[in-house]
């Protein structure tokens, strides 16, 4: 058996069963990372010796009668949440040394719940970025056709999955960062509804935005993961204080009468006609499976890109004000104290960090404010509308979560606005502050994968789980891997 | 274009950041670019459509006025580019 190709459930099974350890699963995704790290470039920091200390105390926990889901399970963690003790850049110079004091809450809870960490994945930088280039450390390839980019921002766990260098990991989603990383790369990527998890440790991009997510090898696993992590943290005052659902539970595999809506608004001119395909098929599968489709329309999809790239640069704009020299490591300039915020500031951060911070710092200007971030703040409404109004008539929502299959390496770089409309289908979630995940649901040509969204209402997570769980279940694009190393 | 050299070199003043004049001409094209393709927000009537700050039931979220242990001053400091006497040190504020 090939211990890093296991999910986290069937890892579960056999460490549950005595068949193997913590400590021999950890040093076969160790082994793994060694194999094929060098052509995926999905870790910017590998914690080795914690983990197997991590793995031996999992193992002690096991022995003593201890049998939870997470136990002794390889994960590895997005470089944007802090992790006590380890370096957390957020793929950034400007945080090239920083070591946080604490654990994002999320980490704290799969650390409580026995879970190994294996280290920390590349992600683009502040997570600004759809394809892991603009991370200020290196590209991350993806496992599928190493020419390509895994997606972003969260392509370093993404591709970190599917290659089996870990057996789940945390992602970070603002505006799709786990969902489009998660269908470029073919392996599941949730985002929970707004709130749901806790973003205390999270470093923050956009604060109306972020959610902490989950990329797993399938539905089954990030059911598990979003167990653990979800839940009140009375150090994030914008995290719910709502009762946490069995996840797990409501995988049922049945969708016999749910509604599933088809938002005519997410098929465009300029989607690759295998996407569209695709995903058309997954519908009907659906249909199969004895789901009523539904057509729906958010007729103000078209709109989100806008808002998005408004709203989330003017949040930016603030929270990234504090990456001035003065506490935060790295410091530049040998000036007075202005001297050190513009220099520190723009040498520390990449092109398209400044690129936002200037965009959202604009749009909250005087002269500017009501014209840009107050309208957009205003045809928000109108997008979360349109979700509230569909969600009456259906269960949940089923769509591309990307217009394309995984892009070449600097085939998108120079055109900041081509870059942008990778995430035209997964932006609205967010702006809405629904849930949602994207599961594989088939490959192109060329062998890249192709990503099936299902979006379910605000803490509706147990009906997308549901039908998504239903659909995979009924199909086998979760059970592939990319052939990497020594065959795989 | 819609943004002048004037206003880009303002911008980057709020934003305290220090730009090459290339980075400059390259912003100043690229976000140019952007905010004309965000001009089709204007075609929606929204003067009677309140603004989304955030989608969570808008709540100021208090506890008891008790203190509590927090962090370590001294795991704090230890990211400080420079300290002295339990403070970060920066170059002079005051001339």
């Amino acid at each position: 058996m090939k211990l890093p190709r296991l999910t986290i459930n069937e890892a579960h099974t056999h460490l549950a069963a005595g068949e193997i350890s913590a400590v021999e699963l950890t040093e076969a995704a160790l082994e793994r990372i060694q194999a094929v790290e060098d052509d995926v470039k999905a870790y910017l920091t590998l914690t080795p010796e914690a983990a197997l200390a991590q793995a031996r105390a999992a193992d002690e926990r096991r022995a003593a009668g201890e049998d939870t889901p997470l136990l002794g399970v390889p994960l590895a963690i997005k470089d944007l949440l802090c992790t006590k003790d380890v370096r957390t850049t957020c793929g950034s110079r400007i945080l090239e040394r920083f070591v946080p004091p604490y654990d994002a809450t999320a980490v704290a809870r799969l650390k409580a719940a026995g879970a190994v960490l294996l280290g920390k994945t590349n992600t683009d930088e502040f997570a600004m970025g759809s394809s892991t280039e603009n991370s200020a450390y290196f590209t991350t390839h993806n496992p599928w056709d190493l020419s390509r980019v895994p997606g972003g921002s969260s392509g370093g766990s993404a591709a970190a999955v599917v290659a089996d260098e870990c057996l789940g990991a945390l992602g970070t989603d603002t505006g799709g960062s786990v969902r489009q990383p998660a269908s470029l790369c073919g392996v599941v990527g949730l985002k929970p509804t707004y709130g749901r998890v806790s973003r205390y440790g999270l470093i923050a991009f956009a604060s109306s935005l972020d959610q902490v997510g989950v990329l797993a090898k399938d539905v089954t696993d990030a059911a598990i993961l979003l167990q653990v992590i979800a839940g009140h943290d009375a150090r994030d005052s914008t995290s719910l204080d709502v009762p946490v659902p069995d996840y797990p539970a409501a995988l049922v595999g049945d969708v016999q009468g749910v509604r599933v809506g088809v938002p005519k608004e997410y098929f465009i001119e300029g989607m690759q006609p295998e996407v569209e395909a695709a995903v058309r098929a997954a519908v009907d599968r659906l249909a199969d499976l004895g789901a009523q489709v539904v057509e729906v329309t958010l007729p103000h999809t078209g709109y989100a890109l806008p808002v998005y790239y408004l709203v989330a640069p003017a949040e930016a704009s603030a929270n990234l004000a504090r990456y001035d020299g003065v506490r935060y490591t790295v410091r530049m300039g040998d000036g007075g104290l202005d001297e050190m915020y513009r220099s520190t500031r723009g040498r520390g951060f990449g092109p398209e960090v400044k690129r936002r911070i200037m965009l959202g710092t604009y749009a909250l200007s005087a002269g500017y404010y009501d014209a840009y971030y107050l309208k957009a703040q205003k045809v928000r409404t109108l997008v979360k509308a349109d979700f509230d109004a569909a969600f009456e008539q259906v269960d949940v929502i089923v769509a591309p979560t990307c217009p394309t299959t995984a892009f070449r390496i600097g085939e998108k770089t120079d055109d900041p606005l081509q870059m942008y409309l990778s995430d035209v289908f997964t932006l609205s979630m967010n702006l809405a502050g629904i849930c949602g995940l994207s599961v594989p649901c088939g490959f192109d040509a060329d062998h890249l994968p192709i990503g099936l969204q299902v979006m379910g209402p605000a803490l509706g997570e147990e009906q997308a789980l549901r039908v998504a769980y239903a659909y995979e279940q009924a199909t086998d694009w979760h059970t592939r891997r990319p052939s990497l190393g020594n065959g795989s | 274009m819609k943004l002048s050299r004037d206003e880009v070199q303002h911008i980057a003043e709020l934003a305290r950041l220090a730009l090459s004049d290339e980075e400059q001409a390259l912003y100043q094209e690229q976000l140019s670019a952007i905010l004309e393709y965000f001009e089709r927000l204007q075609e929606l009537d929204t003067e009677a459509i309140p603004p989304t700050a955030t989608v969570l039931p808008l709540r100021s979220v208090m506890r008891s006025d008790e203190a509590r242990v927090s962090l370590a001053r001294e795991d704090i400091l230890a990211n400080a580019p420079d300290a002295e006497r339990g403070c970060f040190k920066v170059p002079a504020v005051l001339e």
